[in-house]
């Protein structure tokens, strides 16, 4: 019955994606609570994950205070200061880093950039939530129970993570611990299936692949990913819970702790590094791919330029998403391994810089000729290429093998890696909500306090961890309760220790504002309007703001041209929305 | 403007830091001077790319910021300074790349008169063995460890009875000469790590890994835990000693060997 046309730029109707009636939900459960609805769980994810990300944020607080001032704080014995550290770190990779970029704007911005209903399995999108939920809690228990939450570092490496010098290591803490990340993938692994299956299967018409936004690319790409990588971790999980519960030996050889001689003989602590981390470095790039697409639109928006290069983006995106999975063992260059992986990884890893640089260059050539409005997302774009750029070239230091093996374990790994997937991407996330806020509120946020907000935690950031790397380089090990005396923590050491802990709490102050104004704008914020940066991406086109359950009301959008539309010659505006017809078949899918 | 001249700041300011940063690699008492000056060649190289890409967002936020009237070129794709970008990135990545491996080359590969010198790791412990007149050191297992065999040197293996034994004391090197360090861990994950060598690697019990270096000036360092073992981690300090070889000898003939050990026995010799 459908016509079949011959051309994607041909109008069809949209006859085949009814609205119906059946579908809607019936009452405030099933609206607010047990929601089906993408737009809704994505609200669920992102408040779930901010919330244990400002638990994680007071973490950091209490370890950088016992930093500045070993001995002040008596309350932080070395026990508390490694589980602060691991809980911290496993809260912001995985629970706040990953759920808000998949699961938040996953679901949020997948549906309706890409032209859908909803979620194609709205159910098991649900059920992904509630999972998520589940694993949290799980997690949050660790500080409840006796022995608290394990401190094994966030990396867990067995044996120390399974044995009694290590908090939690006998007790609750390292149970709880590996339950959660197995619920965290089990609940993932249903989300993510429904944002591939989405992004595969449920586009809007005439909305191919190559004229998908860059938002859609990265977090697809990283849902693929995701769903390669965290298996590994999974089974890890379940092996070392098998190793710290069952007493097997998977990852356990012989051991004598303190005198005694363990029951446990033949495992292997390195086969936990390679399954860690062949979960771990493609990790790094699940957080950072959604950023590097969000940010992609950001700057093409901000800039009313079309994004640089796009089919070059799209290419970067896909081959880093693929190397990713053949550089992990640059995490274990001093693990014991064998050491002529070495000649192998650190020429994968480095290969990785050049589709990464390409990446960097078109943002930069985006913002060239461009007609650029300093608006807060674009501030915050800004502030991720500085920290992005910063953090990915001291990447080149520890990639490359030989110049890693004075820096591993030290605080210059800790300064890289923050500064290129905690700050980085926290750029992007801040910037995609200062520009989606006004379509899921319908309100704009505060401009003040925004700027206010960028510059403090911009700053403030970049403060922390690039003098941070100085530190590293001098030799200050990482992961130490308290360094003490010693030739690599001379007085000068210890009060740039003092600088960096007072910019930690600026900067955590400066999220307090932030969340006031998510809140305060609610209600008092500007009126947004249904498209307010006249942007030309299908989630701007909807007929009501915020959008309703089934996003586009009676018929579905059908699209006409790519994403990035903007400042076309002769058009008589400067963008020129997705579902735009084009009478005279001119436009430009990309480069012609 | 105030973007502009900030995010200029930033570039600028960061240069400054490096230059005049009071926090430096402490000086280097081996032969990994090849691995200072790969940094070195990074340092220039990352440095530059960063100072270049932010002082040209800078410039186009300076250039092309939003007036009125205003409107952004058209210009999708430009494959030809898609192209030289890339071909200089890979120019780029080489350049660092390449010393790179060579160095690890010659990290990999140990000489062939470098002697062997054993350090165990434990909750929270350095231990240490160096082989006796026969220049060999014997078989060991974790499995052997008793309270009076701590490092579970294998009785039966007469290559290890002379095998000179330190537990918890003092690591003495000779000048000069390249050492294989053979690293070995009776409970965790450890590191056996000096900052002045360079050089550093896992523990990993169950398994035997290793590095080599020469030490290359006389004087006393500190050795540090560098992977995560716990909460005493941060307490598991050692000493390394580089003498001449006429002071290293000396202290030789006073350390005692896994026979004079094993007949002393009488001591309690647990660890913390």
């Amino acid at each position: 019955m459908v016509n079949i046309p011959s051309s994607i730029n041909d109008p069809i109707p949209a006859a085949e994606v009814e609205d119906v009636e059946l579908y809607h939900p019936h009452s405030w459960w099933t609206t607010y609570v047990f929601s089906q609805d993408a737009k809704v769980i994505a609200i669920q994810y992102s408040l779930t994950a901010i919330s244990i990300g400002l638990v994680a944020l007071v973490l950091s607080w209490l370890m950088r205070l016992q930093l500045a001032f070993p001995g002040v704080f008596t309350f932080i014995d070395a026990d508390r200061y490694y589980q602060f550290i691991t809980m911290h770190g496993m809260i912001m990779v995985i629970y706040l880093l990953t759920a808000l970029f998949l699961g938040g704007f996953g679901n949020y911005l997948i549906p309706l950039m890409l032209g859908a209903r909803d979620m194609v399995f709205p159910y098991a999108n649900m059920l992904s939530y509630w999972i998520y939920l589940l694993a949290v809690l799980v997690l949050v228990a660790g500080f409840f129970v006796p022995g608290g939450p394990t401190g094994a570092g966030w990396t867990l490496y067995p044996p120390q993570a399974v044995l009694s010098g290590t908090p939690g290591g006998q007790d609750w803490g390292i149970i709880l611990m590996l339950s959660s990340l197995i619920l965290f993938i089990i609940g993932f692994t249903m989300g993510g299936l429904n944002y591939v299956v989405t992004v595969l299967q449920g586009r809007a018409r005439g909305m191919t692949l190559m004229r998908m936004p860059l938002t859609i690319w990265g977090i697809f790409t990283a849902t693929v990913m995701a769903l390669l990588a965290f298996p590994a971790l999974f089974v890890a999980s379940v092996m070392m819970l098998f190793d710290r519960v069952l007493g097997t030996s998977f990852f356990m050889p012989a051991i004598v702790e303190m005198g005694t001689q363990l029951q446990h003989g033949g495992g292997s602590p390195i086969l936990f590094q390679h399954l860690f981390w062949f979960f771990g470095h493609p990790e790094v790039y699940i957080v950072a791919l959604p950023a590097f697409g969000i940010v992609s639109d950001l700057i093409s928006v901000h800039a009313r330029k079309n994004i640089f290069g796009y089919r070059m983006m799209v290419w970067a995106i896909v081959i880093i998403g693929a190397l990713s999975f053949v550089v992990w063992a640059h995490h274990m260059y001093v693990s014991g391994m064998n050491p002529n992986f070495g000649f192998f990884f650190a020429t994968t890893t480095l290969i990785i810089a050049v589709p990464t640089a390409i990446k960097v260059y078109n943002w930069v050539l985006t913002l060239w000729r461009g007609d650029i409005h300093l608006t807060i997302p674009m501030l915050f774009a800004l502030g991720f290429i500085v920290t992005f750029v910063n953090g990915g070239l001291t990447g080149l230091f520890l990639g490359n093998v030989v110049v890693d093996v004075p820096l591993s374990d030290t605080m210059f790994v800790v300064a890289h890696f923050h500064m290129v997937m905690g700050v980085a991407p926290i750029m992007v996330i801040f910037g995609a909500i200062y520009h989606w806020y006004p379509k899921i509120t319908g309100r704009m946020l505060n401009e003040t306090m925004g700027r206010i907000h960028f510059w403090v935690t911009f700053l403030g950031a970049y403060l922390i961890f690039f003098p941070m790397h100085y530190l590293g380089l001098l030799g200050a090990p990482r992961r130490y309760y308290e360094l003490g005396e010693s030739v690599v923590n001379p007085p000068s050491a210890h009060d740039l220790n003092i600088f960096i802990t007072m910019m930690a709490l600026t900067v955590g102050a400066a999220q307090v504002l932030f969340l006031f104004n998510a809140a305060w704008s609610l209600r008092h914020g500007k009126d947004a309007g249904g498209n307010p940066w006249r942007a030309t991406t299908l989630e701007w086109q909807t007929p009501t703001t915020p959008p309703p359950h089934g996003n586009f009301g009676k018929e579905l959008p059908v699209v006409y041209r790519w994403a990035y539309d903007y400042s076309v010659p002769g058009a008589p505006e400067d963008f020129i929305p997705q579902n735009e017809p084009d009478p005279e078949n001119r436009s430009r899918e990309h480069a012609s | 403007m105030a973007v502009v001249f900030i995010l200029a700041f930033v570039a600028v300011a960061s240069v400054l830091f490096h230059l005049l940063s009071p926090w430096w690699w402490t000086p280097i008492a081996s032969n990994w001077q090849y691995i200072d000056n790969t940094i070195i060649i990074t340092f220039w190289i990352t440095g530059f790319v960063f100072v270049a890409v932010v002082l040209f967002v800078a410039y186009c936020v300076l250039r092309f910021r939003h007036k009125p009237g205003n409107r952004a070129h058209y210009e999708p794709e430009n494959r030809k300074l898609e192209f030289w970008l890339a071909t200089v990135t890979t120019i780029g990545v080489v350049a660092m790349l390449a010393p790179g491996l060579f160095v690890w080359d010659r990290f990999v590969n140990v000489p062939s008169d470098a002697t062997e010198v054993e350090v165990v790791g434990q909750q929270w412990l350095w231990s240490f063995r160096l082989p006796g007149a026969n220049g060999k050191l014997g078989t060991s297992e974790t499995s052997d460890v008793t309270a009076e065999n701590p490092l579970g040197v294998n009785k039966n293996d007469s290559a290890g009875l002379d095998d000179i034994i330190i537990q918890g004391g003092e690591l003495h090197l000779p000048i000069g000469k390249p050492v294989k360090m053979v690293l070995r861990s009776i409970d965790v994950l450890h590191d056996f790590y000096v900052p002045e060598f360079r050089a550093k690697m896992d523990m990993v019990p169950g398994m035997v890994t290793y590095f080599w270096i020469t030490p290359t000036r006389t004087g006393t360092f500190e050795v540090l835990c560098a992977e995560l073992c716990g909460v005493g981690h941060p307490q598991m300090r050692g000493t390394v000693v580089v003498d001449n070889e006429a002071d290293y000898q000396t202290w030789l003939q006073q350390q005692q060997t896994f026979t004079q050990m094993m007949a002393a026995s009488g001591e309690p010799q647990t660890a913390q």
